[in-house]
C-alpha cells in the first residue's frame, strides 16, 4: 500500500512539472505569435522615411514622427516627476511617519489608487491640470496625469523595497554616528534601489501604453509638427496606432504594425536601460 | 549615492535634450515634409501646388469632432500644413457630440460633425458668445452590405430594412424578410450606439434616431464589421461607403428601394446626385466666426473648400457639387 502511495506521489510530481511548464510555454507562445505577426506585417514598412515623416492619408507617405516625439515628451516629464514624488512618499511613510491612524489612512488610499481605472485618472487630470491649473490640453497636462497614474505603483513598490532593507544595516549606520538622513541616503536607498527600479520600470511601461487618460486630457489624433515645448498639443504612439487600424485601406494595418514595432523598441530600450542600472547597483550592494 | 545623483541628472538631462531636439526638428521637419509633398504621390501634389504663394502664415488651427469627418479634415490639414509650414493644425477625434462640447467652450476653431448641430448644442455655443458657420464638406452614403457569397439578396426596400432593424423586430431568418429567401438565420452587424452613422441610419430607416434592435454585433471599428460580414454568407450590415470601396472584393452592395420600386446602388454618382435615398447624408464642419477672423483659420477653411473635391475623393468620400463649395466660400469671405 505504501508502494502504491509512493508511485502516486511520483506521478503527481511529474504531472505538476508538466502543468507548470505548459503554463510557462503558453505565455511565451502568445508573445512569440504576437511578435511574429507584428514583425511579418510591419517590418516591410519600417524605414527611415516612416520614422521621419508625419502622419498622412497616403500609406506610402505615412510616418510616426509626431507620435514618437509626443510619447518621448510624455515619458520625459512623467518619469522624473513620478520617480521623485514616488520615492519621497515611500521614504516618508517607511522611515519618518509614525505608525498610526493617519499613516494607515494614507496607506489604504495609496493601495486603492493603484487599483483605480486609468480613465478616472484622465478625468482627474482634465479637472485638475487642464481646467484647474489652466495648463490646457497640452503635453504638460498629459504627463502630469500620467505621473499621478503611475505614482501609486511606484510608491507601493518602493515601500516594499525599503521595508526589505534589514534593520541591522540601519543600526550599524546609526552606531557609527550617522544621522537619519545620512542613513537613508547612504544605506537605505542604495540597498533598496534595485527593487525600486523594478517597480519604476513596470510603472513606466504602463505609462507608455496608456491611451484612455490622454484622450480625455485632450491628445489629438492628427498632428503634423513636432512639439517643441511642454505647452504644445500632442499625440502619442498608441493613439496613432489605433487611428491607423481603423482606416479603411489594408495597407494601414501593416503601417499600424510598423508603429507597434516602434512602440516596442521604445519600451524595450527604456526597460533595458533600467535593467542595466539595476544590475549595476545590485553588484555593489 | 553619487550614482543616484547622476541618475537624476541623467533623467533631467534627457528631458532637456528632448526639448532641444523637439525645437530642432520643428524647424527642420516642415521643410523635409514640403519636399516629400512636391515629389510624392501625384494626388498629393495637386492641392499643395495650388497654394504655392501663401506660407507666411503662423498660428494654430484646432479642430476636433466626428470620426467620420476626420479623414477629410486630416487630408486638408496634411496638405495645408505642407503649403503653410508656419501654421500648426491639429485634428482630434472626440465624436460629433464631444467635438461640439469643446467647440461651445471655445476650445476649438472648427468642429467636425457627421450630423447637423442640435438646438441644444447651438444654444450652448450661443450662451458662450460663440457664433458659427455651418459648412457641408461631403456626402457619406451609408452602405448596406452582405457577403460576396450571398446569391439571393438582389435588393432591399426601406420597409424590409425597417422590419429587420426596428427595436422589437421579429425577423430571425432571411425567410422572415421575404418568403422566397432561405430559412437561414441572419447575422447582423452595425456600428456602436455612439456613432453618427448609427444615429443617421436608425433615423432614416426605423424613423427614430438611436432606436434599433439590440441583438446585433456592434463595433466602433468599421474594419471589424467588414471582417464579420465578409466571413459569413448569412450576414447583413451597414457602414460608411468608404469602407465598402476599400473592400469591394469581399462584400456585395445591396441596392436600396426607397418605396418607389426603383432600387439604387450607392456609387459616387448616385450619392452625389441624391438618387441614393434615404441613406446618403451630408457631413459638415462648423467654424467659429471669431476664429475665422484669424487669417490662419480663414485660410485653412478656404484651402479646405477650394481643394475639397480632390481631398474628399482621395479618402473615398463623395464630394458635393462645385456650386455648393462656392456657396460656402462666399459665406466665409
Amino acid at each position: 500500500m505504501s508502494a502504491g502511495n509512493l508511485t502516486r506521489r511520483k506521478i503527481y510530481d511529474r504531472a505538476s512539472r508538466v502543468v507548470f511548464l505548459l503554463a510557462t510555454l503558453l505565455g511565451v507562445a502568445a508573445l512569440g505569435i504576437l511578435l511574429y505577426r507584428i514583425l511579418s506585417d510591419g517590418l516591410g514598412w519600417l524605414d527611415w522615411q516612416f520614422i521621419s515623416s508625419f502622419a498622412s492619408r497616403f500609406p506610402e507617405k505615412a510616418g510616426i514622427l509626431s507620435a514618437l516625439f509626443g510619447s518621448l515628451w510624455i515619458i520625459g516629464i512623467t518619469a522624473p516627476v513620478a520617480f521623485i514624488l514616488g520615492i519621497g512618499t515611500a521614504l516618508y511613510l517607511e522611515e519618518y511617519a509614525k505608525k498610526g491612524w493617519f499613516t494607515n489612512l494614507i496607506q489604504v488610499n495609496i493601495n486603492n489608487l493603484a487599483g483605480v481605472p486609468s480613465i478616472v485618472f484622465g478625468i482627474l487630470g482634465l479637472g485638475l491640470f487642464v481646467e484647474g491649473f489652466l495648463f490646457g490640453r497640452t503635453i504638460l497636462s498629459g504627463a502630469l496625469t500620467m505621473a499621478l497614474l503611475v505614482l501609486p505603483i511606484i510608491v507601493v513598490a518602493s515601500q516594499e523595497a525599503i521595508r526589505s532593507v534589514p534593520q541591522h544595516l540601519r543600526n550599524a549606520s546609526y552606531a557609527l554616528g550617522a544621522s537619519k538622513w545620512q542613513t537613508i541616503r547612504g544605506v537605505v536607498i542604495p540597498a533598496a534601489f534595485p527593487s525600486i527600479l523594478t517597480g519604476f520600470i513596470l510603472a513606466l511601461s504602463r505609462a507608455i501604453g496608456e491611451t484612455a487618460p490622454l484622450i480625455v486630457v485632450g491628445a489629438v489624433t492628427f498632428i503634423a509638427f513636432v512639439p517643441s515645448s511642454p505647452l504644445d498639443q500632442f499625440t502619442v504612439l498608441p493613439i496613432q496606432i489605433y487611428s491607423w487600424t481603423s482606416k479603411p485601406q489594408d495597407e494601414f494595418r501593416a503601417i499600424a504594425a510598423a508603429g507597434i514595432i516602434v512602440l516596442l523598441i521604445v519600451l524595450f530600450t527604456l526597460n533595458a536601460t533600467a535593467v542595466y542600472l539595476r544590475n549595476k547597483y545590485q553588484k555593489r550592494y | 549615492m553619487k550614482k543616484l545623483g547622476s541618475l537624476m541628472l541623467a533623467l533631467s538631462l534627457a528631458g532637456s535634450i528632448l526639448a532641444g531636439c523637439g525645437s530642432n526638428s520643428a524647424t527642420s521637419a516642415p521643410s523635409s515634409n514640403g519636399a516629400t509633398g512636391s515629389t510624392g504621390g501625384t494626388e498629393a501634389t495637386t492641392p499643395a501646388a495650388d497654394n504655392k504663394t501663401a506660407s507666411n502664415l503662423s498660428g494654430t488651427v484646432k479642430v476636433d469632432g466626428s470620426s467620420t469627418v476626420f479623414p477629410i479634415t486630416e487630408a486638408a490639414a496634411e496638405e495645408f500644413q505642407i503649403a503653410n509650414p508656419g501654421v500648426q493644425v491639429t485634428v482630434g477625434v472626440s465624436g460629433t457630440g464631444g467635438g461640439f462640447k469643446k467647440f461651445a467652450a471655445g476650445e476649438t476653431d472648427i468642429s467636425n460633425a457627421s450630423r447637423p448641430i442640435k438646438e441644444k448644442e447651438a444654444a450652448a455655443a450661443k450662451e458662450k458668445g460663440i457664433d458659427f458657420v455651418e459648412i457641408p464638406v461631403a456626402y457619406d452614403g451609408i452602405s448596406v452590405v452582405v457577403s460576396k457569397e450571398n446569391s439571393f439578396v438582389d435588393k432591399l426596400t426601406v420597409d424590409e430594412l425597417k422590419k429587420i432593424w426596428e427595436p422589437d423586430s421579429k425577423v430571425k431568418t432571411w425567410k422572415d424578410v421575404r418568403p422566397e429567401w432561405p430559412a437561414e438565420e441572419i447575422k447582423l452587424y452595425g456600428p456602436g450606439t455612439d456613432s453618427g452613422t448609427f444615429e443617421y441610419f436608425t433615423e432614416a430607416i426605423v424613423g427614430e434616431a438611436k432606436k434599433s434592435r439590440p441583438d446585433y454585433t456592434a463595433s466602433e471599428d468599421d474594419n471589424v464589421l467588414v471582417q464579420g460580414i465578409a466571413g459569413d454568407k448569412n450576414s447583413l450590415g451597414y457602414f460608411g461607403y468608404a469602407y465598402f470601396e476599400e473592400n469591394a472584393d469581399k462584400l456585395k452592395l445591396v441596392p436600396i428601394d426607397n418605396g418607389d420600386g426603383n432600387a439604387v446602388t450607392p456609387t459616387f454618382d448616385t450619392i452625389k446626385d441624391g438618387t441614393y435615398k434615404p441613406l446618403a447624408r451630408p457631413i459638415f464642419i462648423y467654424a467659429n466666426k471669431k476664429s475665422l477672423e484669424k487669417p490662419e483659420v480663414k485660410e485653412f477653411v478656404k484651402f479646405y473648400l477650394e481643394n475639397a473635391p480632390e481631398l474628399v475623393k482621395s479618402v473615398f468620400y463623395v464630394p458635393l457639387t462645385d456650386d455648393k463649395y462656392k456657396e460656402s466660400l462666399a459665406k466665409i469671405q
